[in-house]
């Protein structure tokens, strides 16, 4: 019998409390963060049942998702985002969980927090009540999205009860060519699996093209996983994964963190392991990818043109086209690099990490925004926009007509002030195209930090080969 | 929780596939602390002009699927976020169930977890049920639970299946937590044994 097994076999298999007759299990979690969109109604919850938080010290809670992103010395302006904002504050208080306020500088998107803190560590099991939580598995660590409910769950027991994923591998092999980044690889990924493609699955990342990319990179991957229907990415655990750990405010120190790495460096699938599915794809198949429509898996090459659904033969997809077309106010046939924006989105927790920063920069150092175009960066966390503030990155953004903002969710799904109007279109760095995500009517073409930039001072999507 | 066990309705059809969470209940109804109300703004974009009036051609504005407790549904519906605002919002209007042949995972969990029953089959019955649904107010379905059985309007039955787990507590309207709770003598001893500390 082949006892090999797949780093996802062994994340599951050290966490499981119980095992129910029909294979459910009840798994320890290992982490857990909490923003104020998805967690009030579960404190409530526990009110209402008169029951505690089982491991506050496990737990770390940030508000993110409507947090206004411009000067937060003002009150908030939105009563019911203040309101939920504060609804966090007191359940925190009350039930004893570290908070990152609004004015603390470790404050930011939760799954760029994690990492930065060493709250995420390889061999976890992390979850969140958000879908993008697959995010921290570009650390080895098993993490997943979860609903209000199971974040009640987790709150009073400290653990889930889980179906197993099956065990899924997608490899891009060959060595990753210049211009070519995180955003495009995954981006290729979901075209070619589609959206549902991982339903049920747990997607080991792998392949030298893969493999080399930064722990930000990695995490850009892992993030939009759920995009392709699957709950969970994973890279292994690997050196540029201890380096990015060590010393992080809450990693393991001295002895323990010794220990920690000897431990980590055994997770990784064994060599004759067999997975459920394999994915292989060469990078050489992979140009930088743009999203035409309205779900993530409708990408072409940025070089490309507007699909036909007239050459779709399947009547469902043809007609998902077709309403899509209608949405996004695009016609078949149309060069991708003619469309016109109105506005260039850097952020959300896809894509809002200082390398991001960096890449967004090196294409708007010396330009100038277009005319009519409104740009915005908002970076993924306080410390973040410290380190590129230090860096002098605000003020090339600043100097080219940017907004520089505070760190949040912001436009990725609208929920505070930043938001397209009906009819406006948006080249974002965002996760998803999916129709009003960035504002009722808008329109949202994903594309990576130096695509977005680029589209920004050109006024329309383009090939960063044609930059002069 | 409510218990589930029969339940017969008139059934809407909504045949789109990769009905995402953010057509359900789109964000900027996510600013409540409350589970209730999300029905008012259930499908949004798809039920309301721009100014805020109904629009007729969608289904569950038609006269006869306004009370309907069942949707019908294309593949993967669900996906996208995992706001349980979503099954929130679909529980407040009134739908019970929902019946497509594929469903995002979150979305799945997080369904049976408020008492919604999804059932899953393949494309053919799909379209069929579809077709039956069409029918409008004279074509109720009758969901059974216990008997993991739908009846059309025209009398015919189809069987589906359904984790016994999740049938044993929609039945019995229990909440996972309180059995969970019922084990923590084993969740502190694994927390005793685990090897590498992580705190
Ligand atoms: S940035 Fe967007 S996708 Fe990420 S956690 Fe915030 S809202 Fe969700």
């Amino acid at each position: 019998m082949n006892n090999a097994t797949t780093l996802y076999d062994k994340l599951w298999n050290s966490h499981i409390v119980d095992e129910q007759e029909d294979g459910t299990c009840l798994v320890y979690i290992d982490r857990h963060l909490v923003h104020e969109v998805t967690s009030p109604q579960a404190f409530d919850g526990l009110r209402n049942e008169r029951r505690n938080v089982r491991r506050p010290d496990l737990t770390l809670a940030v508000a993110d998702h409507n947090v206004p992103t411009t000067d937060r010395d003002k009150k908030i302006d939105d009563e019911e985002s203040k309101i939920q904002i504060d609804a966090l504050e007191k359940n925190c208080a009350d039930f004893g969980i570290e908070l990152y306020s609004m004015k603390d500088i470790r404050q930011g998107i939760c799954h760029v927090v994690g990492p930065e803190q060493g709250f995420t560590l390889p061999g976890t099991t992390l979850v969140c009540g958000d879908s993008h939580t697959a995010t921290h598995g570009a650390f080895g660590s098993m993490s997943f999205g979860i609903g209000t409910s199971e974040v009640e769950h987790v709150l009073a027991t400290q653990t889930l009860l889980l179906t197993k994923c099956r065990n899924m591998r997608v490899t891009v092999n060959g060595s990753l060519p210049n211009g070519i980044t995180a955003k495009d690889l995954i981006l290729a990924i979901i075209g070619k699996i589609g959206t549902a493609g991982g339903t049920g699955a747990a997607i080991e990342f792998a392949g030298e093209a893969l493999k080399s990319l930064t722990m930000e990179g990695r995490m850009t991957v892992c993030n939009m996983t759920i995009e392709a229907g699957a709950r969970v990415g994973l890279f292994a655990p690997d050196e540029k994964t201890f380096e990015y750990l060590k010393g992080r405010p809450k990693s393991p120190k001295g002895a323990a963190w010794e220990a920690a790495v000897e431990y980590w460096k055994t997770l990784k699938t064994d060599e004759t392991a067999i997975f459920d599915e394999e994915i292989v794809m060469d990078v050489s198949e992979i140009k930088p990818q743009v999203t035409w429509g309205t779900s993530p898996e409708d990408v072409v090459a940025i070089d490309g043109c507007v699909p036909n659904p007239a050459q779709e033969t399947d009547t469902n997809k043809r007609n998902k086209m077709e309403r899509s077309l209608e949405y996004m106010g695009l016609a078949a046939g149309t060069p991708m690099t003619d469309i016109q924006i109105n506005t260039a989105f850097i952020g959300s927790c896809t894509n809002s990490r200082i390398e991001d920063i960096r890449a967004a920069a090196s294409v708007v150092e010396g330009r100038k925004v277009a005319n009519g175009v409104q740009a915005l960066v908002v970076p993924g966390s306080g410390l973040v926009k410290e380190i590129a503030e230090q860096e002098g990155l605000d003020k090339i953004f600043i100097d080219a007509g940017f907004e520089w903002r505070e760190a949040g969710c912001s436009m990725c799904l609208a929920m505070n002030a930043d938001k397209l109007g009906p009819g406006e279109r948006a080249a974002s760095t965002s996760n998803r195209n999916f129709e009003g995500r960035q504002g009722p009517g808008g329109r949202t073409h994903l594309v990576s930090p130096a695509m977005a930039a680029a589209a920004a001072v050109k006024g329309h999507l383009v090939d960063l080969d044609d930059l002069d | 929780m409510d218990k589930f066990n029969t339940l017969t309705s008139v059934a809407a059809p909504l045949p789109l596939i990769n009905v995402d969470t953010d057509m359900i209940i789109p964000a900027r109804f996510l600013k409540t602390i409350k589970r209730t109300g999300l029905g008012a703004d259930l499908f949004s974009t798809l039920r309301f002009q721009e100014d805020g009036s109904e629009r007729e051609d969608f289904v569950l504005n038609k006269p006869a699927f306004r009370n309907s407790e069942i949707l019908i549904a294309g593949k993967n519906f669900g996906c996208g976020s995992s706001r349980e605002h979503a099954p929130w919002a679909l529980l407040d209007f009134g739908i019970k169930c929902v019946i497509a042949p594929s469903f995002a995972d979150i979305f799945y969990n997080n369904s049976s977890k408020n008492g919604i029953l999804l059932i899953k089959l393949p494309q053919e019955q799909i379209d069929k049920l579809m077709k039956d649904a069409e029918l409008g107010a004279n074509a109720t379905m009758t969901v059974n639970l216990e008997a993991q059985e739908i009846t059309g309007p025209d009398g015919d039955v189809i069987k589906f299946e359904v984790d016994a787990f999740k049938k044993h507590c929609l039945m019995n309207g229990l909440d996972d937590i309180g059995l969970t709770m019922e084990k923590s003598d084993k969740i502190a001893a694994f927390e005793a044994s685990q090897k590498v500390k992580i705190t």
